[in-house]
């Protein structure tokens, strides 16, 4: 990247916020995604908005590209640069308003997730989404990819609170969509178009999400099965008897032994699965579907189960599925971890063809996640130098999207397409998806200056 | 260095909202993922240890927050220290270095001798050498605040006042062997004086072998393995000739320290036994609460406490301090936000990079204002200093206190 544009640079953000020296590129050239890795020409963490558009338009008119960053944690590649300007946005970080009368919060978009969690909920008001990287990842990242989380089911995923955004549009120029009113239908739905855009079509620079009142009560249940299909039957079960748990999380049989040998919570190795069930709302609602929960487990023949009676019994609970990837990860060094989803319906066969492919490719996969939207996580413990290992990980991983598209389901649930999965992309939304993607593509960007290459 | 430690890393990011020094800039050079990468390309040929790059990595703390959060049991903390012994070893020790690490620590009398009396000590110009060098593991901002710094010394080091043995009040329980940090020994003589008078209390003969070094993370820090390797056959070697059920002490760097003999001395089998015996003075009290509680009398302290980075990230100890405070009767304790963020000390760490050691420090003074405490324990050399000074300067209603020491003040009502 030539100096003159790097000065450039730095008259918009400052020195200390524009970086190039060989070390910082080569540490901004991976993300969560395992084994990609491609090197930027320059990062450039911008303070405000105006700063960002700037950043922007200075590109458009170089013909640089520009990949918006938040803290790096997609598993799809989407944060990686081929020699264009990184835009990390973590600088970005205030919360520019809460309003506990229409119940919306205003952010910029570098803000972490789980510190809005903790400011919404000291007023005891709720923001649910929460994916498992809520500690880093930010809010800008979330909406970028339109992140789920362990409570999806019962709230849903990132776009059901998305009302309004600030965007900085390839060209710098700054659009702003959606507001506080809770109706709104002038033109096109801009806002839902720009969710889940991976950074291909504008920099989020600030985000309005909705609030809900806290639920006032929450109830956590552990239950093991010595059948899978008995444990998948009771996830359709609960939500056929009309009861929607806010977390229904499935653990497969490699998965409890990791965790059993990392953590020895005291899972019995004999079982198949585990559910990690919690309900939550009004106290009575919570007592009874808590009741009718237990009851069509036991139907099931669950072979135990267990409700907390305190928070800190709840937590305990929890720590066999919280510690799920930990455990995993902890067996070999390289991990997999991919994102394949199917209907509810369709849980058991895909948790019986996943421990099929692993034994057919000679595998380790250790299946965890959402069993109440079907969103699983086959995880695959591999060694990224036993080339031979990785290459059958890749085949087993095509067999099973293959698998959950002819299932009604598709290849990524929540961690998006970004560069690892764009091959599969067309396969998911047929040649007339991808034709409508690239329009849209080009009516927004027809230099092709933001984070081009992914997606499609 | 081992390279399967540095794969092991999946690049999650879990690790850098707990890393104070990603908290402060945002940059992914500043973070344990980026650190572990630094350190990974340059085994890998792709990186050089430039200037830039030296630079980058001494900005660690080595505070190890990250090692609690990742998922993956990556140390990037212990893995640039790694780093930097390895490359000592090929550089070689400059002349300062040689001679406090290895000429003046593993010599306690020489270096009683060099500390006290203090004038001698700041006079010679020792005193800056020695801080340099990390030998007090912990000394806050700046060289020039350093004669602030340093409370009025006692008079003489525990090492030369307390007797060998100090027997068990009471029905014996057992003989524990107590490990007397130099800090500790020089600075907070009064707080091990405590400690040893608790575990008599509680009904340990208490073994103070005089022979015993420096536990070696001085060297650790100035990336000097052989000299720490040296210090850990001798302390060995000494504990392993008495009889003792633990070996305690009173100081998280030690502890931390003690506890890695066995590893870093490999095939040593003493050096395992030893490691396994070691306790942190608040495990060994925890374990006997039961006794303790029925000794301690009401103390009326709004109460906080700091995790040191060597207790709770490198020893994994975050209950047993916290209960044993809150057994002590009409005592208020409140609990401290991010109480396990490092409070900038980190060894010679705020000499080094002053700038941010002052900013991490300054995020840890607010936490401890908010909890309206008018206590502040914890239970390292460091932080006692760091804190010690900076809330004298500005918070004098603010006490910084070993943990030792409240329990002892209860004991004695
Ligand atoms: C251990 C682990 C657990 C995870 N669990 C979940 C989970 O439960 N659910 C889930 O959905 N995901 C999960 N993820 C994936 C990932 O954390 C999410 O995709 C998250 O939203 C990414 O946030 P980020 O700030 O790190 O974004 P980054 O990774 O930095 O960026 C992600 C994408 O968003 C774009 N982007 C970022 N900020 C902006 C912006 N301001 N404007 C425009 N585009 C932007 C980037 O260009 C990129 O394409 C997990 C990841 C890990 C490592
Ligand atoms: S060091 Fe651990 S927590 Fe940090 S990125 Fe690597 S694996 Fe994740
Ligand atoms: S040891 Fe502390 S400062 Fe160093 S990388 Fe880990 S968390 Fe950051």
């Amino acid at each position: 990247m030539k100096q003159s544009f790097i000065n450039d640079l730095q008259k918009i953000v400052g020195e200390q916020f524009t970086l190039s020296d060989k070390e910082s590129l080569a540490v901004y050239g991976y993300d969560s995604t395992p084994e990609l890795e491609s090197l930027p020409g320059a990062v450039v963490l911008p303070g405000s908005t105006e700063e960002v558009s700037r950043v922007v338009a200075l590109c458009h008119d170089a013909g640089v590209s520009v990949t918006p960053r938040g803290s790096g944690t997609n598993l799809s590649g989407g944060s990686l640069s081929a020699g264009g300007v990184v835009l990390q946005t973590s600088r970005l970080n205030r919360v520019v308003e809460i309003d506990e009368e229409n119940l919306t919060a205003t952010v910029e978009t570098g803000v972490i997730t789980s510190a809005l969690h903790r400011d919404v909920e000291g007023r005891g008001l709720f923001y649910p989404p929460d994916p498992g990287s809520m500690n880093i990842s930010t809010m800008g990242g979330n909406v970028a990819e339109n992140s789920g989380g362990l409570r999806g089911l019962k709230y849903g995923v990132t776009s059901d609170y998305v009302m309004g955004l600030t965007t900085i549009l390839p060209d710098g120029v700054l659009l702003k969509t959606g507001g506080k009113a809770v109706k709104n239908v002038a033109g096109y739905n801009l806002n839902d178009l720009l969710v889940s855009s991976e950074g291909t079509l504008g920099v989020f620079t600030e985000v309005m999400v909705r609030l809900i009142p806290k639920p006032p009560a929450k109830k956590t249940m552990l239950v093991h099965f010595p059948e899978l299909e008995q444990a998948a039957l009771t996830v359709s079960r609960i939500i056929a008897a009309r009861i929607i748990p806010a977390t229904l999380e499935f653990l497969d049989r490699v998965t409890i032994r990791c965790v059993e040998d990392y953590a020895r919570v005291g899972l019995p190795l004999d079982v198949e699965a585990v559910l990690l069930i919690e309900v939550d709302g009004h106290p009575a609602v919570v007592e009874e579907d808590a009741a009718a929960i237990r009851a069509i487990c036991e139907k099931h023949r669950c072979s135990f189960f267990q409700t907390a009676a305190t928070a800190e019994e709840a937590l305990k609970l929890a720590t066999a599925r919280r510690v799920a990837l930990s455990a995993l990860a902890r067996v070999k060094p390289t991990t997999i971890l991919e994102d394949a989803t199917v209907p509810r319906s369709c849980i058991a066969p895909m948790v019986k063809l996943i421990q099929e492919t692993a034994r057919k490719y000679d595998l380790t996969i250790g299946t965890f996640g959402h069993a109440g939207d079907g969103n699983l996580h086959p995880t695959c413990l591999t060694d990224e130098r036993d080339k031979d290992e990785i290459a059958r990980a890749h085949q087993a991983f095509a067999e099973i999207f293959d698998a959950a598209i002819a299932m009604g389901g598709t290849i990524t649930g929540e961690h998006g397409v970004g560069l690892a999965k764009k091959k599969y992309l067309p396969k998911l939304v047929g040649e007339a998806g991808v034709r409508v993607m690239r329009n849209i593509k080009e009516s927004f960007d027809p230099k092709g200056i933001l984070n081009p290459g992914k997606v499609f | 260095m081992d390279y399967e430690k540095l794969i092991n890393c999946m690049r999650c990011g879990m690790c850098l909202p707990h890393c104070p020094t990603y908290k402060e800039t945002f940059l992914e050079t500043a973070s344990p993922r980026g650190r572990v990468a630094l350190v990974r390309k340059f085994q890998k040929g792709d990186l050089a240890a430039s200037e830039r790059f030296l630079d980058y990595l001494s900005l660690c703390l080595d505070c190890q927050a990250c090692a609690s959060a990742c998922p993956c049991g990556v140390n990037a903390g212990e893995l640039v220290a790694e780093f930097k012994c390895e490359k000592k070893e090929r550089d070689g020790l400059s002349f300062m270095e040689e001679l406090v690490l290895r000429r003046l620590l593993p010599h306690p009398d020489r270096l009683e001798t060099a500390a006290s009396p203090l004038k001698l000590y700041q006079r010679s110009g020792l005193q800056k050498v020695v801080r340099k060098l990390g030998l007090l593991k912990m000394f806050p901002p700046g060289l020039s605040r350093m004669e602030g710094l340093l409370p009025e010394l006692p008079a003489q080091p525990l090492r030369r006042t307390l007797q060998e043995v100090t027997p068990a009040q009471g029905e014996e329980r057992g003989t524990v062997g107590f490990f007397l940090g130099c800090v500790m020994s020089l600075v907070f003589s009064e707080a091990s004086f405590a400690t040893v008078q608790l575990l008599s209390a509680m009904g340990y003969r208490v073994i103070t072998p005089k022979a015993q070094k420096c536990c070696g993370a001085p060297n650790m820090l100035a990336a000097d393995r052989r000299g720490m390797e040296e210090m850990a056959r001798f302390n060995v070697e000494l504990f392993s000739s008495y009889d003792l059920d633990f070996i305690v002490t009173d100081c998280g760097g030690c502890g931390a320290e003690l506890k890695k003999y066995g590893h870093h001395l490999g095939g040593d089998g003493h050096a395992a036994v030893f490691s396994g015996k070691v306790r942190d003075i608040s495990q060994v009290l925890y374990e006997g609460r039961g006794l303790l509680g029925e000794k301690l009398k009401p103390l009326p302290h709004r109460v906080t406490y700091h995790d040191p980075c060597h207790i709770a990230h490198c020893q994994g100890i975050r209950h047993e301090p916290r209960q044993l405070l809150k057994m002590i009767p009409g005592l208020d304790y409140r609990e401290l936000a991010d109480a396990d963020a490092c409070c900038g000390s980190a060894g010679t760490y705020n000499i080094e990079r002053p700038e941010m050691a002052d900013r991490v420090l300054r995020r840890k003074l607010d936490t401890v204002l908010k909890t309206g405490a008018d206590y502040l324990v914890t239970s390292n050399p460091g932080c006692l200093l760091q804190l010690k000074q900076a809330l004298a300067q500005t918070e004098p209603q603010v006490r910084v206190i070993h943990l030792t020491e409240l329990l002892q003040a209860s004991m004695n009502g």
